[in-house]
C-alpha cells in the first residue's frame, strides 16, 4: 500500500508524525513513523541519529523536554537507558504532543512494571509495539490516557499470564506512583 | 540513586551483552515461522516469533515479496486460535505487512467475523486493522457495520470506527460522507476521545462546506464539549471561521467570546490553543491581544520546560508584529535566558532583543555575552540575526553592538555562524555611516586570522570598495597585503584587487600600492600575475580600458550584472574568427529553465543551419536563432525579450495553443506554439487571424503559416507587427486559429485528399508595458542607486484605493511593471504597515532602471506609495510613471 501514511493539515487534526523508543547509544528499540517526509530507511536513521545527538546532553528526567529543529518539534523523556521521543511539525500544540509523550512513558510504565529499563523492553517488546499502536494509528492520536493505554494492551497479553494477571491496573498505578515520589525525593 | 538500583546495576555488569535479540537474523527466523503451519498451534511460541519478525522489521530490515507473502499466509493460519494475546500480535503483523490485493482477500473474511464478535477488543482491532488494508469493493461490504460501530456504547470501538473513517476519507470519500448522522451523534458522545475522534471526521467531511462549518462552530462553541482534544480542533475550526468571516464587521469578531472563554479553561492544552488562535488572528488589536498575553506570561513561569517552551515561542512570534504587547512580560523572559533548555533561552533572547527599548540594549548584551559561549551554533546565529536588526532600529547603539558582534567574531564557531556574524557587520556597514570605519576595522582583523576563504574574499572585494573612501585610508594598505603575503592563492588574488581599488582612487597612496603590485608579479600563482600585470598597466595609464577616468573606474568597480550561465552558455557557442567575442551580445534576462519548444524550433525545415548547440543555451537565444533564420524576420534588428509562453486555449481541448511575445526596436512578433490533439485529424495551412483593432499602434506586416500539423506533433506560426520605434506600445489581440482540417484514418495513416476550411476561436492576449522590461538583477540595490544619475529621479505619489492586502498591493505593481525584485524585498511580512520594495530592469532602449517603492497602509485596507525611480534616460523615468498611473 503505497497511501500507508497521510499528512493531515493542522486545520484538521493534529497529528504526530513519529514515536521513538532508542536505548542510551541511540540504537533502535522500537520506532514508528506516521509520515512521509522520511522515505528511506536511511532518512529515518539520520532523524533518529540527529534528535538523539541533539537531546543527549539535557536533562530530560523529572520532566519532559522539548527541541525544535529542521521544521520538526520533538518532546522527550529519558526514563533509565531508554529515550522516548515523540516528533510533530513545528506548528503542532506542543503540549497535545506532551500528552502523547506522557501516555506512552507512563503507559510503558505500568506495562513493565516500573522496571523501565532496555532490557527489559525488549524482553517484552511485543507489548511496546502493541502500546505504540494503541496510542497513535496513522498519525491520529487513538488514546493518551496511561491507564487505558495499558488496559487494553495488558487483556490481549499471551496466556493471559504475562504482567497484568498478578496485579490490577490500579495497584500498578499506586506502585508507579510510589516509585515516582521515591524517585523524586531522591 | 537509590540503594536497590545501584545493585541491580552490579548484577547486570555480569553480563553486559545480554540482549534478548542478540544474533537474530531473517533467515532463520523466517525458518522458525513455519511454527505458524503446525497442526497443533502453541501460542505462546508463535507470538514470540511474531514478535521476532516484527523485531527484524523495526530494526529497518525489509522481506522480499516471496517472503512477504509466505508469512503473510502461514500468519493467516493463526485465526484458528482462540488465544486472544496471539489474535492481537497477528492484527499488528497484517498491519505491518500491508498485503496486496490478492493477499486482503484472504483474511477479510476471518477479520469481519473478528469485527462482529463478542469482544470489543477484537472488534476495535479488526475494524483497525480492515480499514488499513482494504480497497473500495470490500469497503462497501463492510460500511454497514463501521456505520454501527460508530455509535457503539463502547467508547474504544467507536473510536476504532471514527479514526478509521479519517483515513478512509482520503480514498474513499463518497462513502464516508454516507456516515454523517452517526458521526454528528458521536459527536455528543460522554467519551471523551470518542468526542475528538468524531468531530475531526464530522469537520473533514465538511470541510468544503463553509456554511455547514460555520454552523457546526457555532453549535458547538455553545458548550457540548468536553473533551480537552476535542476543545483543540473547535478552536482551530472557529479561528478558520473567523479568517474566512475576514474583517467586514467592524470592531466585534464572531467567536472571538468563545476564544477568551477558552483561556480560562482547565486544561493547559486548551490555553494555550486559544491563546495562540488569537494572537494569529489577522489585524489583533492591542485589547484582544491582552488576556491572551496574560495567560502566556504565566505559563512563562512553569516548572515545566514545554509549557515554557509553548509560551516563549508563541510570544516570539507576537514579539513581529507587536513588540509593545509583549514588553510586559520582559521581566519573566530575561530570567529564562539562564534557562537549561537552551531553545528556550535562544527563544526568550530573540523575543528581548525585539522588543527591548534603546535603554535596555546595553544590559542585554552583557547577559547574552555569558550566554553565547553555551550554546550551539545554529542558536548563536539566531541571536545574531535579532541583534543585527535590533541595530538597524536603534542606529545610534551601533557601537555596543557592533563590539559584541567582534567579540563573538574572534570566538571559535563554524562557517554559518562566522558567515552570519560578518553578513550583519556588513549590513551595519551599508545602512548605517557611523559604524563604517570601525566596522571595517574589526573585518580587518578578522581575516588576520580567518580560516574560510570565502569569507575572506567577500571581506577584501567589501574593503576594496569602501575603505579608499574613508578618512584614513592607508591604515588598511597594511592589513590587505598581509593577505597577500600569507594567505592561499584565492585570496591572495583578491587582495591584489582590493589594493588595486585604493591606487586608482586614493592618488596618495598609488606609488606605494605600485611598488605592492610589482612584488605580486613575482606570485608562484597565474591569476595573482595576471591580475597584478593587469592592474598595473590600468592603472599606470598603459593600458587604455576607457577614454577617462570615469571609464577606468567603472572598469575597476562596476558591478558585474551579466547571470554567468548566460556567459558561459554565449561564450560556449563562440567561434574563434576574425570578429572579437561582444560581451554586450549575452542576453541578460535571467531565465530559469529552457522551454520546451526548442526542440519543435529546431525540427523545422527552416531551421537553424548545423546542429544546435549544447543544453546550455537559454531560451532566448535558441528564440532568436530560430526567428533570425526565418528572411522575413532577419532585419528586425537584435530580439530584446520573449515572454514566457502564455496559454490561449484551456487545458484537454482540441487544439492546444500558446503564444510567446517577442519584442525587438520596432517590431513585435507574435510566435504561436500548436498541437493537435486529435489522431483522426491532420490540419494544414495553419495561421491565425488576428484583429488588432484595440492595438492601434500595430500594424500587421507578415504572417507565416504553418505548412501541416499533423497529431501530437507542435508546431508554429508567425504573425509580425510594426510599431513605433522604440515606443512600447500595448494593446489588445483578438485571435482565431484558421486551418483546412483532413481527416485522417488513424490505423493505416493513411490522410483523406480534400479538406474542409475550419477555425477555432482563442483566447484573446494583450501586449503590456511588462514586455517591454528585461528582469536584469542588480548585485547591490544602494551601490547601483547611487551610481546612476540623481537628475534622472522622479518621485511622485500615488493612492492604490482598498486593496486586500499590503502584499497583495506589492505584487500587483511588480507584475505591472515587470521588473526583477531586489534584496528579497518582494515579500511583504505578515501584518505589517508599510513596505519598501526594490526593483531594478532594463527597460527597451536597453536603458537600466531602478524602482524604490514605498508603501504604507492605512485603517480600512487604503494603499499609499511612492515611487522614485531612476534610469539612464529620464524619459524612461517618465514613461515608468506613466505606467503606474494608467496601470
Amino acid at each position: 500500500m503505497g497511501h500507508e501514511f497521510r499528512d493531515y493539515s493542522r486545520e484538521s487534526c493534529p497529528t504526530v508524525k513519529n514515536i521513538l523508543l532508542l536505548d542510551s547509544e541511540g540504537k533502535r528499540v522500537a520506532v514508528k513513523y506516521y509520515s512521509d517526509d522520511w522515505q528511506t530507511h536511511a532518512a529515518k536513521l539520520a532523524f533518529e541519529k540527529s534528535v538523539f545527538t541533539k537531546t543527549l546532553k539535557t536533562n530530560a528526567r523529572s520532566e519532559a523536554e522539548i527541541t525544535m529543529f529542521d521544521g520538526y518539534i520533538v518532546v522527550y523523556k529519558f526514563i533509565h537507558d531508554l529515550h522516548f521521543f515523540v516528533t510533530a511539525g513545528d506548528d503542532e500544540n506542543e503540549l497535545i504532543l506532551a500528552s502523547v509523550l506522557q501516555g506512552f512513558t507512563e503507559s510503558v510504565a505500568l506495562l513493565l512494571r516500573n522496571d523501565v529499563e532496555k532490557r527489559t523492553a525488549l524482553e517484552n517488546l511485543d507489548l511496546i509495539l502493541l502500546c505504540i499502536d494503541e496510542i497513535v494509528d496513522g498519525g491520529i492520536i487513538l488514546e493518551t490516557d496511561p491507564n487505558n493505554i495499558a488496559g487494553k494492551v495488558a487483556t490481549n497479553a499471551v496466556d493471559g499470564a504475562v504482567p497484568f494477571s498478578e496485579q490490577t491496573i490500579s495497584q500498578a498505578l499506586a506502585t508507579a506512583r510510589e516509585h515516582l515520589a521515591r524517585s523524586l525525593l531522591k | 540513586m537509590a540503594q536497590p538500583m545501584l545493585k541491580k546495576d552490579d548484577d547486570r555488569d555480569d553480563e553486559v551483552d545480554y540482549h534478548p535479540f542478540f544474533g537474530i537474523e531473517k533467515g532463520a527466523v523466517l525458518q522458525e515461522a513455519r511454527v505458524f503451519n503446525d497442526p497443533q498451534i502453541d501460542p505462546r511460541r508463535c507470538s514470540q516469533v511474531i514478535t521476532k519478525v516484527l523485531y527484524i522489521l523495526n530494526q529497518g530490515d525489509t522481506l522480499t515479496q516471496i517472503e512477504g507473502t509466505e508469512v503473510f499466509f502461514s500468519v493467516t493460519k493463526l485465526f484458528q486460535s482462540k488465544d486472544p494475546g496471539l489474535r492481537r500480535m497477528m492484527y499488528l503483523m497484517i498491519k505491518e505487512l500491508s498485503p496486496s490485493a490478492g493477499e486482503v482477500i484472504m483474511v477479510t473474511s476471518s477479520l469481519m467475523k473478528d469485527m462482529n464478535s463478542k469482544t470489543d477488543m477484537y472488534r476495535a482491532n479488526a475494524i483497525r486493522v480492515l480499514s488499513r488494508i482494504i480497497d473500495g469493493t470490500i469497503l462497501a461490504q463492510i460500511e454497514r457495520y463501521l456505520k454501527q460501530a460508530i455509535v457503539d456504547k463502547n467508547p474504544v470501538v467507536a473510536s476504532a470506527a471514527l479514526v478509521s473513517g479519517i483515513h478512509l476519507l482520503q480514498t474513499s470519500p463518497e462513502v464516508v460522507k454516507r456516515w454523517s448522522n452517526e458521526v454528528q451523534e458521536a459527536v455528543q458522545s460522554r467519551a471523551s476521545l470518542v468526542q475528538f475522534h468524531a468531530l475531526a471526521l464530522l469537520y473533514q467531511i465538511r470541510q468544503h462546506d463553509r456554511l455547514a462549518v460555520t454552523k457546526l462552530v457555532t453549535s458547538l462553541t455553545k458548550g457540548s464539549v468536553r473533551s480537552p482534544l476535542a476543545q483543540c480542533l473547535l478552536i482551530r475550526y472557529a479561528s478558520q471561521v473567523i479568517r474566512e468571516s475576514g474583517a467586514n464587521q467592524a470592531g466585534e469578531r464572531p467567536h472571538f467570546d468563545y476564544l477568551e472563554s477558552c483561556l480560562r479553561h482547565k486544561a493547559e492544552m486548551v490555553i494555550l490553543e486559544a491563546a495562540r488562535a488569537i494572537t494569529e488572528l489577522s489585524g489583533v488589536t492591542s485589547r484582544e491581544l491582552t488576556p491572551a498575553i496574560t495567560v502566556l506570561q504565566l505559563f512563562l513561569s512553569s516548572s515545566k520546560p514545554v509549557l515554557r517552551f509553548a509560551a516563549v515561542r508563541t510570544l516570539n512570534k507576537v514579539a513581529m508584529t507587536h513588540p509593545l504587547a509583549v514588553t510586559n512580560c520582559n521581566i519573566d523572559m530575561e530570567s529564562l535566558i539562564s534557562d537549561s533548555n537552551r531553545s528556550i533561552a535562544t527563544l526568550a533572547i530573540t523575543t528581548l532583543l525585539k522588543t527591548g527599548n534603546e535603554s535596555s540594549v546595553d544590559r542585554l548584551m552583557k547577559q547574552i555575552t555569558n550566554f553565547m559561549a553555551d550554546i550551539a551554533d545554529e542558536f548563536k546565529i539566531v541571536v545574531v540575526d535579532a541583534i543585527r536588526s535590533l541595530c538597524l532600529k536603534f542606529p545610534l547603539k551601533y557601537r555596543s553592538l557592533m563590539n559584541f558582534l567582534s567579540n563573538i567574531l574572534r570566538e571559535e564557531g563554524g562557517f554559518e555562524y562566522k558567515k552570519a556574524i560578518v553578513d550583519s557587520i556588513v549590513t551595519l556597514i551599508r545602512d548605517i555611516p557611523e559604524a563604517k570605519e570601525i566596522g571595517l576595522f574589526h573585518l580587518c582583523e578578522f581575516i588576520e586570522d580567518c580560516e574560510f576563504t570565502y569569507l575572506s574574499t567577500q571581506i577584501l572585494h567589501l574593503m576594496g570598495n569602501e575603505g579608499p573612501r574613508t578618512s584614513d585610508p592607508s591604515k588598511y594598505i597594511r592589513y590587505v597585503y598581509n593577505r597577500v603575503i600569507l594567505e592561499n592563492a584565492t585570496v591572495r588574488a583578491a587582495a591584489v584587487s582590493t589594493l588595486a581599488k585604493f591606487g586608482a582612487l586614493v592618488d596618495s597612496l598609488k606609488p606605494r600600492i605600485f611598488v605592492l603590485l610589482r612584488r605580486c608579479l613575482f606570485d608562484s600563482d597565474d591569476e595573482v600575475r595576471d591580475r597584478a600585470t593587469l592592474y598595473l598597466k590600468v592603472l599606470g595609464g598603459e593600458a587604455v580600458v576607457g577614454e577617462t577616468e570615469k571609464e577606468t573606474n567603472e572598469f575597476l568597480f562596476g558591478s558585474f550584472d551579466i547571470p554567468l550561465v548566460n556567459l558561459e552558455a554565449s561564450l560556449k557557442n563562440y567561434e574563434p574568427s576574425e570578429t572579437p567575442f561582444d560581451i554586450s551580445s549575452v542576453p541578460r534576462e535571467v531565465r530559469s529553465q529552457p522551454l520546451a519548444e526548442k526542440k519543435a524550433a529546431g525540427k523545422k525545415p527552416t531551421g537553424p543551419a548545423g546542429p544546435t548547440s549544447g543544453p546550455v543555451v537559454s531560451a532566448i537565444d535558441a528564440y532568436e536563432k530560430s526567428l533570425s533564420s526565418i528572411p522575413e524576420f532577419a532585419a528586425f534588428g537584435k530580439l530584446f525579450k520573449s515572454s514566457a509562453p502564455v496559454e490561449l486555449t484551456e487545458a484537454e481541448t482540441e487544439y492546444a495553443v500558446s503564444v510567446v511575445k517577442h519584442i525587438y526596436d520596432g517590431h513585435v512578433i507574435l510566435q504561436f506554439n500548436c498541437s493537435n490533439t486529435i489522431p483522426e485529424q491532420l490540419l494544414e495551412n495553419v495561421t491565425v487571424l488576428i484583429d488588432a483593432s484595440e492595438a492601434e499602434d500595430f500594424a500587421e506586416v507578415y504572417t507565416k503559416p504553418l505548412r501541416s500539423l499533423p497529431y501530437d506533433s507542435p508546431g508554429q506560426t508567425f504573425v509580425a507587427f510594426e510599431k513605433p520605434d522604440g515606443v512600447p506600445a500595448v494593446g489588445k489581440f483578438s485571435n482565431i486559429l484558421k486551418f483546412i482540417v483532413k481527416e485522417v484514418d488513424p490505423a493505416s495513416g493513411e490522410v483523406e485528399e480534400d479538406g474542409v476550411e475550419d477555425e477555432y476561436q482563442l483566447e484573446e492576449l494583450e501586449v503590456t508595458y511588462a514586455d517591454y522590461m528585461l528582469k536584469v538583477p542588480v548585485s547591490n540595490f544602494r551601490n547601483a542607486w547611487e551610481g546612476m544619475d540623481p537628475e534622472s529621479e522622479r518621485v511622485d505619489e500615488y493612492g492604490l484605493g482598498a486593496r486586500e492586502s499590503l502584499a497583495e498591493a506589492v505584487n500587483a505593481v511588480i507584475s505591472i511593471l515587470g521588473m526583477h525584485p531586489c534584496e528579497g524585498t518582494e515579500v511583504v511580512a505578515n501584518n505589517s504597515r508599510s513596505h519598501t520594495c526594490l526593483l531594478s530592469g532594463v527597460f527597451i532602449g536597453n536603458v537600466k532602471v531602478l524602482v524604490r517603492l514605498s508603501f504604507g497602509i492605512s485603517g480600512p485596507k487604503e494603499v499609499a506609495m511612492k515611487l522614485a525611480v531612476r534610469s539612464d534616460d529620464p524619459d524612461v523615468s517618465d514613461r515608468i510613471h506613466e505606467i503606474v498611473a494608467s496601470g
